[in-house]
């Protein structure tokens, strides 16, 4: 019953994040429609009993990514957008294209549906952070480590387009 | 009140709808910045179909795969945003509809 409102409530949150994010103006009220997404899977993760994600989620992206984001908004100075009202053709497609993405999706998903029961095991067993570990140390250890490589090659990444470039020779 | 109780369904139409949203949003907005928090939502309702899968299967795989996707994310944001700040300071705008200067 409280599971049933949870869920019910969070998936409304998260979609509710996800349309100020596309179609408010203000890039900073975007980013904040971003954040109540963010914080609303965070929560559906738990509701799927996924700990160690949802705790993850808040921390890399609450805590981390959307920072970054408002800091570049912030440090731009970014006016609103001026948002198209009347019809025209790119957008149009736009939204075509989404909303058959979307019908066919709900088309796939329907043949999951059990109607009055959660159809998951009533434990999940890789929610917590030992068996997480442990499968990160065994299974996955290679991918985990060349995920560094990939952290590391961002962050030179990074320094290296944003720097101030001054030709001087 | 027994057909409201979520099942794997109802999180995986959650999970089509943020992506839906966020395939509007990439190809409506001007704002590059607002563009790539599209993409962040994109990559989120993925997220939340692969733990779902990983939920009712019982099985470490999906859950793995989400994490290797937000360290993904992480570096995409960052080397992202520093392309917006370098095309920012050369052209004072970052509407990606005036970013042509591969064209020819």
């Amino acid at each position: 019953m409280v599971e049933t409102f949870l869920f019910w409530t969070f998936a409304i949150l998260g979609i509710a994040g996800a349309v100020a994010l596309v179609f408010n103006p203000s890039p900073v009220y975007a980013a904040l429609g971003l954040i109540l997404n963010l914080f609303s899977i965070a929560a559906l993760y738990l509701s799927l009993q996924a700990e160690f994600l949802a705790v993850i989620q808040i921390m890399v992206y609450a805590g981390a990514i959307m920072v970054l984001f408002l800091f570049v908004i912030m440090l731009l100075n970014l006016q609103a957008e001026q948002m198209e009202t009347r019809f025209d053709l790119r957008r149009g497609l736009a939204f075509i294209i989404g909303l058959a993405f979307l019908g066919e999706m709900f088309y796939i998903f329907r043949g999951f549906a059990t109607p009055g029961q959660s159809s998951f095991p009533a434990e999940f067993s890789f929610g917590r952070v030992e068996r997480i570990g442990q499968e990160m140390m065994t299974h996955f250890l290679f991918p985990f480590e060349m995920i560094s490589v990939v952290l590391l090659a961002a962050l030179i990444g990074a320094v290296v387009v944003a720097r101030k470039h001054t030709y001087q020779d | 009140m027994d057909f409201l109780q979520p099942n794997v369904a109802s999180y995986l139409m959650v999970s089509a709808a943020m992506f839906a949203l966020g395939v509007i949003g990439v190809m409506i907005r001007r704002n590059g910045i607002v563009v790539f928090m599209c993409l962040e939502l994109m990559l989120n309702a993925v997220n939340l179909a692969l733990v779902t899968f990983s939920r009712m299967h019982d099985n470490a795989t999906g859950s793995m795969l989400v994490f290797f996707v937000m360290c993904v994310a992480a570096a995409e944001a960052v080397v992202g945003l520093s392309i917006v700040l370098a095309l920012f300071r050369n052209k004072l705008d970052i509407d990606i509809n005036k970013v042509n200067i591969f064209q020819w």
